[in-house]
């Protein structure tokens, strides 16, 4: 191996290592608030790249119906919890119920937007409220169940969401033009303008994310109620708004990244899958609960990878799924007494 | 008709009807046999022992895979020594595939036993699936191609080869399994494993190893994975990757969720319901779609969310309390009289138990505890009081094992017990109560109290599996039914400890942790939550145990109860011992008047107000 094929190997360790960093991002920020392991963190990224691939393809997205389907139940579930005495918070409601999936009807159905950025804007619209909604189906009512019963529903719902998907897209696999066709030389090896865009995107949002939740006063509630959920509570902060708010911000990192891995690999229904279980070694790097040590596994991750890909592609999976047993061993090296389960 | 009488009808009409039926249901029960195997595991994993794993699929892989390569690469007959196709080779390859299985389980669970519950389900992910990626690449494997030409078994002069006569090996196999996993629940070790659902802290209090018992359920998971997957193998004659890989990892856990993760008959109704369900909806999901692929997986997506936010207990439950309704109630009676148990020598009155020395808890830069030191000695009862937030609790959890001190020393029994687990604790005497009542609700106050005398008892999984284990069981039960006795809560026995009141839930707790003989006993405010009265049946109750010559220690608030029942009292307050001494002497301490009423003022008053405060 030469330097040149090393630099580009690198190269592709970080851009995929940026995805996963994401990913990571999110299933650490949904596990802290809500105590659900986010196992179909993954599928957002290939419903979202598949959702702009059809859009680009100028047919209406499947992933719209869903949206509106998972709408609808929600709309008759929250009436139903009204009808029953519940408080039910209907600014919020409405905003994930109609507000959202109307905007998103309106432009997969009526603008079809034909410019590249419409197009990301139309499909962030559609993916982001299925955060929310699927949280307030699948595991609002388990709220106060063990972690274990909330990684079982987020295993099932994993199922269901890859089979929607191969009912929706079909077998085969897409790809999307890419944001940017520049090339660039420095030195012998060639950088690609869409690599820098997903390195710089993922940068972008990172750093929002962190802002958001140092500065913000919502970031800092999510924050509160990830340390202590009924300390939160009790000082006020609804702690179901967490919860729809840390996964709209999942879904929306998971459409994000789709958007921006789909003009690099081939997307197929299932593709999310492996992603955000690479995403999940990297936040299992730190432990569930740190974000820049997540982030560290994530380019450890993405760069074993491409690594792996030219010595041994064919084992290039099952090194990188290997890679969470060292971990695991290094974390339980640092602990000492016998954690308590909640 | 009691249900064991209902079992045997069943078997027996299986077995009648074994002969008749149709070829594709003989099929169809050998898959759910094959299946039920897999998932009776999983409830042993997930239901009772409040672990889970995603990766079954992998080790059945394992273990078919094991013997499909033993049976079929010349080399392996040649490194055997055998000539290939010998009769001995699948058996060969059981033990083979049993023993990788064991081993990588084992792995598996020793690297994320420390850590919480979800790292494991999480490691049996990547590995389940990285090993269906590793039997799809490797070439001495088949590849994804897989491996053809695995012979039928062989026993004796009988073949296995036909379905008809392989479903019965499987179904005595799994009936067998299910036998061995039914006694092993109901015996000493079982108790142990239903504990580490409800809280690690209170098992390794009454002595459990729980890392120990968490990785032996896992790898007894693991061993029936296998075990199902070589059954496999011989049946199919031939395997690839497909069936091993994660997706069907995922549909075992299914099984056991929707037929009953707490019941082990619900692993043979889960395997049953998704077998059949699925074969109606490979039929029919792809004519209603219009569209071929695995939909499958939707509708039990679905299905198993629905079942675990309307009934997490699954499917079994339901209908074992309406079969149970017809039928008598089994009686749980032991025919083994029971042996003695092992007594440990209590040490002379007046001699320390339990000592801390210096004892100094740092979080951080807040000091929970400065130097705190206390002597606990037999036939005497000691009381630890001090205001809220003076740090009793960390205390405790410190000379109970539950957390190390920063500097100091404790000792039980005259041993330095730095680093200890508080299992060690319980081994060296050491009976606690918490402040929290930690029970296991759902089970009976026998059962609760019986996990007490834990390491009173030796016998083993293998022994319990086997029933070679009663005399010592009934031993067990008969010293936990003693000492429910004499706690006073012989009506409440076979009652679920849940059911009891908060007060009485409490006495269980000390009716538990005497079932172990302890030589010290360790109560974080067993008055709590107790009437009057039976606060005087406490009182005396502990005052008996004192003159038996244990030393006691307890956490209290209820200063008349303390005042009236301790010999010697320590007085806590920010960390530190403010006052150390009789009764009456902490009573007239300046310092611990200051302390509970808040600036010192003449004597009388202060004890009129104490008074008051009684």
């Amino acid at each position: 191996m030469d330097f040149q094929i090393s630099m580009l190997l690198a190269q592709d360790g970080i851009v995929n290592g940026a995805i996963y960093a994401l990913l990571a991002l999110a299933l650490v920020l949904v596990f802290s608030v809500t105590r659900v392991i986010f196992v179909p963190q993954g599928e957002f990224v290939a419903l979202g790249a598949l959702t702009l691939a059809t859009l680009q393809a100028g047919r209406t997205p499947p992933t719209l119906w869903l949206l509106l389907a998972l709408a609808a139940i929600t709309l008759a579930v929250e009436a139903v919890r009204r009808q029953r005495g519940l408080t039910v918070d209907w600014p919020v409601t409405l905003a994930w119920t109609v507000v959202m999936p109307a905007a998103a009807a309106l432009m997969g159905l009526v603008v079809k937007p034909a410019s590249l950025a419409g197009q990301v804007i139309a499909t962030l619209l559609l993916i982001t409220p299925m955060g929310p909604l699927l949280y307030r189906l699948a595991f609002r009512p388990l709220a106060h169940a063990t972690v274990l019963s909330l990684l079982i529903v987020a295993v099932a719902l994993h199922g269901v969401l890859v089979g929607l998907g191969l009912y929706f897209f079909g077998a085969e696999g897409s790809r999307t033009t890419p944001f940017s066709e520049a090339r660039f030389d420095l030195s012998g090896i060639t950088i690609t303008g869409q690599s820098l865009v997903v390195v710089g995107v993922a940068a972008v949002l990172s750093a929002l994310l962190f802002v958001f939740f140092e500065r913000s006063i919502v970031g800092k509630a999510l924050r509160a109620t990830a340390i202590n959920r009924v300390g939160a509570r009790l000082m006020g902060i609804p702690t179901e708004l967490a919860g729809d708010l840390s996964f709209a911000l999942a879904a929306l990192i998971g459409g994000v990244s789709g958007l921006l891995v789909a003009p690099i690999t081939t997307i197929y229904y299932d593709t999310g899958f492996l992603m955000g279980l690479k995403g999940f070694v990297a936040a299992i790097v730190g432990g569930l609960a740190s974000y820049p040590v997540a982030m560290a596994g994530a380019l450890l991750v993405g760069l074993l990878e491409s690594f792996s890909a030219f010595w041994a592609s064919a084992f290039k999976e099952v090194i990188v799924f290997t890679l969470i047993i060292p971990v695991l061993l290094w974390r339980s090296l640092k602990s000492r007494h016998v954690e308590e389960d909640e | 008709m009691t249900s064991r009488h209902l079992l045997i009808a069943a078997v027996v009409a299986l077995l009648a009807g074994w002969g008749f039926l149709p070829e594709f249901s003989v099929t169809l029960l050998c898959y759910i046999g094959l299946y039920a195997m897999v998932a009776s595991g999983l409830v042993m994993l997930t239901g009772i022992g409040g672990m889970t794993s995603f990766g079954q699929a992998a080790f059945v892989g394992l273990g078919a895979y094991a013997t499909a390569w033993l049976c079929t690469a010349p080399q392996a007959a040649a490194l055997l020594g055998l000539a290939a196709g010998s009769p001995l080779l699948p058996w060969l390859g059981l033990v083979l595939g049993l023993v990788v299985t064991g081993g990588v389980a084992w792995a598996l669970g020793a690297v994320t036993l420390r850590l919480s519950g979800h790292y494991l389900p999480l490691a049996t992910i990547a590995w389940g699936l990285s090993l269906y990626f590793l039997f799809g690449n490797l070439e001495f494997l088949g590849g994804h191609t897989g491996m053809g030409g695995i012979p039928a078994l062989q026993l004796g002069p009988w073949s296995l080869a036909s379905t008809r006569v392989l479903g019965l090996v499987i179904w005595g196999v799994l009936l067998l399994g299910l036998w061995g996993l039914h006694n092993l629940l109901d015996s000493r070790e079982g108790r142990a494993i239903r504990a580490l659902k409800s809280g690690r802290v209170m098992a390794e209090s009454m002595g459990v190893n729980t890392a120990r018992q968490r990785i032996k359920v896992f790898v007894l998971a693991a061993l029936l994975a296998s075990l199902s997957g070589w059954l496999y193998a011989h049946m199919q004659r031939f395997v690839n990757p497909t069936p091993f890989n994660l997706g069907l990892g995922i549909e075992y856990l299914f099984m056991a969720v929707i037929g009953g993760s707490g019941h082990l008959w619900g692993a043979v109704l889960g395997a049953a319901v998704i077998t059949l369900m699925k074969q109606q909806l490979q039929d029919w999901l792809p004519r209603l779609l219009g569209e071929s692929g695995n939909f499958e997986v939707v509708v039990f997506g679905l299905l198993m969310m629905l079942v675990l936010q309307r009934a997490a207990e699954g499917l079994w439950p339901a209908i074992a309390a309406r079969v149970r309704r017809v039928l008598k109630p089994e009686a749980r009676a032991s025919h083994a009289a029971p042996m003695t148990l092992p007594r440990r020598a209590l040490p002379a009155p007046g001699q320390p138990v339990l000592e801390a020395r210096q004892v100094t808890k740092r979080f951080g830069g807040l000091v929970a505890n400065q130097d705190v030191s206390l002597s606990v000695k037999a036939g005497e009862v000691h009381a630890l009081i001090g205001p809220n937030g003076a740090g009793k609790s960390t205390f405790f959890n410190m000379i109970s094992g539950v957390d190390d001190p920063t500097s100091g020393e404790v000792r039980l029994q005259g041993e330095a017990m730095a680093g200890q687990p508080s299992r060690a604790f319980a081994a060296r005497g050491l009976g606690r109560t918490f402040q929290h009542v930690r029970l296991l609700k759902e089970r009976s106050v026998l059962d609760n109290v019986a996990l007490g005398a834990h390491l009173r008892g030796r016998r083993g999984w293998l022994s319990a599996m086997l029933r070679l284990d009663r005399a010592e069981e009934a031993a067990l039960l008969q010293e936990a039914r003693e000492q429910i006795g004499r706690c006073g809560l012989l009506a409440h026995v076979d009652d679920a400890a849940g059911s009891l009141s908060l007060g009485q839930q409490r006495i269980v707790e000390i009716a538990r942790a005497l079932a172990g003989q302890p030589a010290v006993l360790l109560l974080d405010e067993p008055a709590a939550g107790l009437r009057h009265l039976e606060k005087q049946a406490l009182a005396r109750l502990l005052s008996q145990l004192r003159s038996e010559g244990l030393a006691i220690l307890v956490v209290e608030h209820d200063m008349e109860f303390v005042m009236q029942l301790a010999d010697r009292v320590t007085v806590l307050e920010f960390g530190q011992v403010i006052a150390h001494g009789s009764p009456q002497q902490v009573q007239a301490d300046p310092r611990v008047l200051e302390a509970y009423l808040g600036g010192a003022e003449p004597l009388a008053a202060a004890e009129a107000a104490l008074e008051v405060v009684q």
